[in-house]
């Protein structure tokens, strides 16, 4: 008999028992940034090395995995973490949302609502919403500690001083349970949404600053706002130029050097099912003589 | 591998510590794990941790199970009844390699009795502010999960309300985890167990009587 040359799922059981030990805390305490001691993986940081510790650590031989990067399953990221754990784990995987069991996601959630027994693993760059005001570690933890978000909000206030709206676009905070400011991960604002009252599970792991945290299912997520600037989400003024969705989140695409551009679904699974459906959009890009009319209009 | 009867016989004879781990230790502690996840994201329901272990009397096969998933040199395990807990002891630690401590302030699991008295909680570490991850996860037997007055579950990994039905909670139990959820972000989890089955109950479940 031939050794294995590594254990299943990479990582070694220790270091899976640490960080199974570091989710089951994050369970209990919705939003609260767990240490864990985030070991080095064959991918540089920020190619999503604490997604993939987090879901080496839950994934077992029946799941069957959905890896997403900015919503499309066909990139770089999105192809080697698949590769890799079909490799490391012989786990089955998929590009549907609806088979998935573990979804692990660099930056969108599908559009497809999860449901119940799914468990969804973000990748965070930057898992402290605290961090670009506060530089220091020990400032923030005392901050979460005494509820102190007052910060926070002065930074979404100085957006509206400047721009006359909240600009922050993606990664934007949340209050978990009435208690913990939490970074959604650099999601558009779009989704986060999908994160309140969601039946799935989810997971974020941040590799390099070496924090878990959780959202148990119907956990009360609720985006940052004020009283007379209550929060938006994005708005389209058009639908996909392939599948014609709507109320769902669009990809610019540029299609030529003179302004020419088209919008597609940035969630390729949701647009391919809908053209498998028979939904047909516009499909030609709009023309850059249009578009400039458009926005001098 | 020993079913469990042969565990319980050879016991009498020996101390019987070698035997009735995992059979597959990466799958099983996988398939434990998740099990053990589920019931912490959606507290009340039954997690299913039979037939994954046969350890010595009086561990039972839900405590142990959760004790060989999570528990190694870096968390402390603290027995309520040592003295009782000779075979148990020396099966997890073979199993394990966490050490037993005799100071309830370093436990990272407690391996309560029945009806443990809710008093002594108290020394348990909780966390601090700043890492209140850094608590204690106490594992708490009862008679049964299911068949005794209705409990009312609200909070985190619950749609609106569950419900619960143990036997043999200790005395003062739901007055003592409203002092816990009071305490939040603060607090003690907890994993009530019978025989092979555990319910979870975070710091974030709010129990009332129904």
């Amino acid at each position: 008999m031939t050794l294995p040359e590594y254990n299943f799922a990479y990582l070694d059981e220790q270091t899976k028992r640490m960080i199974r030990r570091a989710i089951l805390k994050g369970i209990a305490i919705p939003g609260y940034q767990v240490p864990f001691a985030s070991r080095e993986m064959p991918m540089p940081y920020g190619w999503g090395t604490g997604g993939v510790q987090v879901t080496a650590a839950i994934l077992g031989p029946d799941d069957v995995l959905k890896v997403i990067d900015q919503g499309a399953d066909d990139t770089t990221n999105a192809v080697s973490i698949r590769a890799f754990f079909a490799k490391t784990a012989n786990v089955a995987t998929t590009t549907k949302t609806a088979d998935a069991t573990v979804i692990q996601t660099r930056h969108r959630i599908p559009e497809a609502p999860l449901s119940a027994g799914q468990v969804i693993v973000y990748q965070v760059p930057i898992p402290e919403p605290l961090r670009f005001l506060e530089p220091r570690e020990t400032e923030t933890r005392v901050m979460h500690g005494l509820e102190e978000y007052g910060l926070i909000h002065v930074k979404l206030y100085e957006d509206i001083a400047q721009h006359g709206h909240i600009a922050t676009t993606y990664a934007y905070p949340v209050k978990v349970e009435d208690r913990y400011v939490m970074d959604p991960s650099p999601i558009p604002k779009f989704d986060n949404p999908k994160m309140n009252g969601s039946p799935a599970l989810q997971l974020f792991g941040a590799g390099r600053e070496k924090r878990i945290y959780a959202l148990p299912p119907f956990t009360n997520v609720v985006s940052l706002d004020f009283e007379d600037h209550p929060f938006e989400v994005q708005k389209f003024k058009q639908p996909c130029a392939l599948c014609n969705a709507t109320g769902v989140y669009l990809d610019e695409v540029v299609t030529d050097d003179r302004g020419g551009r088209m919008y597609v679904c940035s969630d390729t699974d949701h647009c391919e099912t809908r053209r498998e459906e028979g939904h047909h959009g516009a499909g030609l890009p709009i023309s850059g003589a249009q578009t400039a009319k458009e926005d001098a209009a | 591998m020993s079913t469990p009867n042969e565990t319980r016989l050879d016991s009498a004879f020996t101390r019987h510590v070698f035997e009735g781990g995992f059979a597959d230790p990466v799958m099983d502690s996988q398939a434990v794990f998740r099990r053990v996840m589920n019931a912490l994201a959606e507290p009340g329901t039954i997690a299913d941790l039979a037939g994954f272990v046969s350890p010595p009397a009086p561990l039972l096969q839900a405590t142990a199970a959760i004790l060989l998933t999570l528990a190694d040199y870096d968390t402390p395990v603290w027995f309520e009844k040592p003295e009782n807990n000779d075979d148990a002891i020396g099966w997890m630690s073979f199993h394990t390699g966490a050490p037993r401590t005799a100071d309830v302030s370093r436990a990272s699991f407690a391996v309560l009795e029945k009806a443990s008295p809710v008093e002594a909680w108290a020394k348990f570490p909780i966390g601090t502010s700043d890492y209140p991850d850094r608590s204690a996860t106490l594992i708490l037997p009862v008679a049964s999960l299911v068949g005794g007055e209705p409990l009312k579950l609200t909070g985190p990994g619950i749609e609106t309300q569950t419900m619960i039905t143990p036997v043999g909670l200790p005395e003062g139990f739901v007055a003592a985890m409203a002092e816990n959820r009071a305490a939040y972000p603060l607090g003690l989890d907890v994993l009530l167990v019978c025989g092979g089955e555990a319910i979870g109950l975070p710091r974030t479940t709010r129990i009332e009587e129904a």
